[in-house]
């Protein structure tokens, strides 16, 4: 198997996804935790630019980084308890969610590994206009007006229940 | 070419991770950064299996846009709720906020 | 030696292709990997220079309109002087505060400067000269000075300051709010061009999109001007306010990022400007002679940092509440307002008939090119008439709205001031 850039891309994306994912439940500090979590929504951007998806990548960067994880840096600092960092991060049952997660894991791989395993290259090409595309597909009444809206109504409800249940 | 199941394993693989934090860590804000993760893994999913299997049609991409609204909406009001929480009861602990268990 | 001037670019990046490929003898992924990033450094580099001179012309213009020289004893006319202060901000010692996050601390110049040099490698400096041509330029430009904000609250709360974390959290509040209306009315420039690509939406502008929308040109320099940091909007990081806001705790080179960053910033933003709504590299003969669409981008570019200067030295800043209530009351509806009428009467203005055929119709990219100069001028003529007279419609509903409010809030002040003095009277 040769190394192309593609694959040495891959792996850099790879480190930082998992690297943050795993400085994400694991850190002690919540605002490291916190950046870790930037690093990986990063490496997740990442992929999508591998998987040649530019305009999801740029709303992940646009709409995790650079708004959600600016909510959830403003929540970790305005609710910084006054005892110090000293607490016990994990439950008791740490073990158990441990052996949860890797079973899952196991299970997974074990069935995208019998169902996927032959797929090794994509099986066509991405059309070359295909933000005009997406952006039709999502107005489209034969594809997905529908939950578009229902999204647009979800976010607004949204909206409005933050200002109401964060108000003092 | 990178076969489809190296992007399928990853995802898993951080799906994973966020199931553990979300099991393991004490805090709601933890729990709730762990939830994201598992959001991003679905993501990924999602574009691998659209750009493998069926780049001609962008259903794929679509509902990775949802997903993004809908992590969007989630991350908003759930941190609305934990700050209503820390101002009520000044704890951020997911187990200190058990006054209905008997 | 005439071919190389006329399109510097084209024949400096075939230079490089004969000399990596055939004198040195590397294979096509190497000749890539080496031509793209010598193009980075370029890119990186042509911004990191210009910083200088721009703040050079920043004094000079600030002294003059001050009624003073700027800058005159550091070289001729003063053009070293920024060069000697550069000098003096890297010998200075970067100081650590105690208790403060040390990764974090260094980190977050680093990813303010990085927020903003990221934007340049989607400028389009002349026709065959642009960093990269995403499919989705316009948006990542926004994606990436998303950048900044994390930059602030990282260097806010890692200095275990405060003031630092305080002034941290307006300046996040103030830049994530002007977010809404700059990215609204940069979509104005996508819808009318078709496209997100730099390179298109250039193409598109036979009639700059000023005169098809100047509201939404007004709106997004308006936004811009409070996404840098610029006056009226410099709360962030006057020296009056909140102890210098979130960069109180860095020093030495450290602080120069910082200053570096917000230069550098508004310069960006004044080439996005004339990019997105004055033509960008466009201009009488830049189709065809590349070199001097990138004098003419360079001139508009100038222009416009000029005006962000003239607007700096002559408004007074204004207070967060009054930047808040400006922001949300005004420019969010009148961005939606904007976002809603415009495309709607481009759309019905297509679809009239008149004896047969539509008012106007537009013609693709490809089309356009291919005509001359001034009957793509005529064939967006129509367009243009019609969709500034809908901007004005606009104008004057927006005029009249903001003069009734006035008219209310000042008949409530004389009628409090009315009373005053009629209960004095009652009450002697």
């Amino acid at each position: 198997m040769e190394v192309t850039p593609l694959h040495i891309a891959f792996a850099a994306f790879s480190v930082l996804t998992l690297g943050g994912g795993f400085g994400v439940v694991t850190s002690r500090n919540l605002i490291h935790a916190a950046l870790f979590l930037i690093v990986a929504l990063f490496g997740v951007a990442g992929y999508l630019v591998l998987l040649e998806a530019p305009f999801l990548a740029a709303v992940q960067v646009l709409v995790y980084i650079g708004a959600i994880a600016v909510v959830v840096i403003f929540a970790v600092m305005l609710t910084r308890s006054v005892a110090g960092t000293n607490q016990v991060t994990h439950t008791n049952q740490w073990l158990l969610a441990v052996i949860t997660a890797i079973a899952l894991l196991v299970m997974l791989g074990f069935v995208l590994l019998n169902q996927f395993g032959t797929v090794d290259a994509p099986l066509g090409a991405v059309p070359e206009d295909s933000v005009e595309l997406l952006g039709r597909q999502l107005v489209s009444p034969n594809a997905f007006v529908l939950p578009f809206e229902v999204a647009s109504v979800l976010l607004l409800a949204a909206l409005i229940g933050a200002v109401v249940v964060a108000r003092e | 070419m990178i076969p489809l199941n190296w992007y399928l394993l990853v995802s898993a693989a951080l799906f994973c991770t966020g199931l553990f934090g979300v099991l393991a860590r004490r805090n709601a804000i933890a729990v709730l950064m762990s939830i994201e993760l598992m959001l991003n893994a679905v993501n990924i999913n999602l574009v691998a299996f659209w750009r493998y299997l069926t780049p001609g049609s962008l259903s794929g991409q679509a509902f990775a846009v949802f997903v993004f609204a809908v992590a969007a909406a989630e991350a908003a009001v759930g941190l609305a709720l934990i700050l209503s929480i820390y101002r009520n009861r000044q704890t951020v602990i997911a187990e200190d906020v058990d006054l209905m268990k008997w | 030696m005439l071919e190389f001037l006329r399109d510097i670019f084209t024949g400096i990046n075939g230079a490089l292709d004969v000399l990596l490929s055939e004198a040195l003898n590397l294979p096509p992924a190497a000749v890539l990997g080496i031509q793209n990033l010598l193009g980075v450094m370029v890119v990186s580099g042509f911004g990191l220079v210009l910083v200088i001179f721009t703040i050079w012309i920043e004094r000079k213009v600030a002294g003059r309109m001050q009624d003073r020289f700027g800058p005159n004893r550091v070289g001729p006319y003063g053009l070293f002087q920024s060069v000697a202060d550069a000098l003096k901000m890297i010998s200075k010692e970067t100081i650590t505060p105690d208790g403060a996050d040390v990764v974090v601390y260094n980190i977050a110049p680093l990813l303010a400067v990085i927020a903003v040099l990221a934007i340049w490698a989607v400028v389009p400096f002349a026709r065959t000269a642009i960093g990269t041509d995403l499919s989705i330029g316009a948006l990542y430009f926004v994606a990436v000075s998303g950048l900044g904000t994390l930059a602030v609250i990282m260097a806010g709360w890692s200095s275990n300051n405060k003031y630092a974390l305080l002034g941290a959290f307006r300046a996040v509040a103030q830049l994530i709010s002007y977010e809404v209306p700059l990215i609204l009315m940069l979509l104005v420039p996508v819808l009318l061009a078709g496209s997100m690509r730099m390179n298109e939406i250039v193409q598109a502008q036979s009639i700059w999109f000023v005169v098809m929308a100047p509201i939404p040109a007004l709106v997004f320099f308006i936004s811009n001007q409070a996404e840098t940091g610029r006056t009226p909007f410099d709360l962030l990081e006057a020296e009056s306010e909140i102890v210098a806001g979130y960069h109180v705790e860095y020093s030495g080179m450290m602080f120069g990022m910082f200053m570096l960053s917000e230069f550098l910033h508004s310069f960006t933003i004044s080439a996005l400007v004339a990019t997105l709504f004055f033509g960008g590299w466009r201009g009488p003969g830049a189709a065809s002679i590349p070199t001097l669409g990138f004098v003419y981008f360079m001139a508009k570019t100038f222009l416009i940092y000029f005006v962000t200067m003239w607007v700096r030295f002559t408004v007074p800043r204004i207070r967060i509440d009054q930047l808040m209530a400006f922001n949300w009351k005004f420019l969010v509806p009148v961005s939606l307002a904007t976002m809603v009428v415009i495309p709607l009467v481009d759309k019905i203005a297509r679809e009239i008939r008149i004896g047969g055929a539509p008012i106007y119709t537009v013609p693709d990219l490809a089309t356009l090119q291919n005509m001359t100069a001034l009957e793509s001028i005529r064939v967006s003529l129509p367009r243009a008439g019609v969709l500034l007279v809908t901007n004005l419609v606009l104008g004057l509903v927006v005029f009249a709205i903001l003069a009734q409010a006035a008219r209310r809030q000042r008949e409530a002040f004389e009628a409090g001031l009315e009373a005053e003095p009629a209960a004095a009277g009652a009450g002697d």
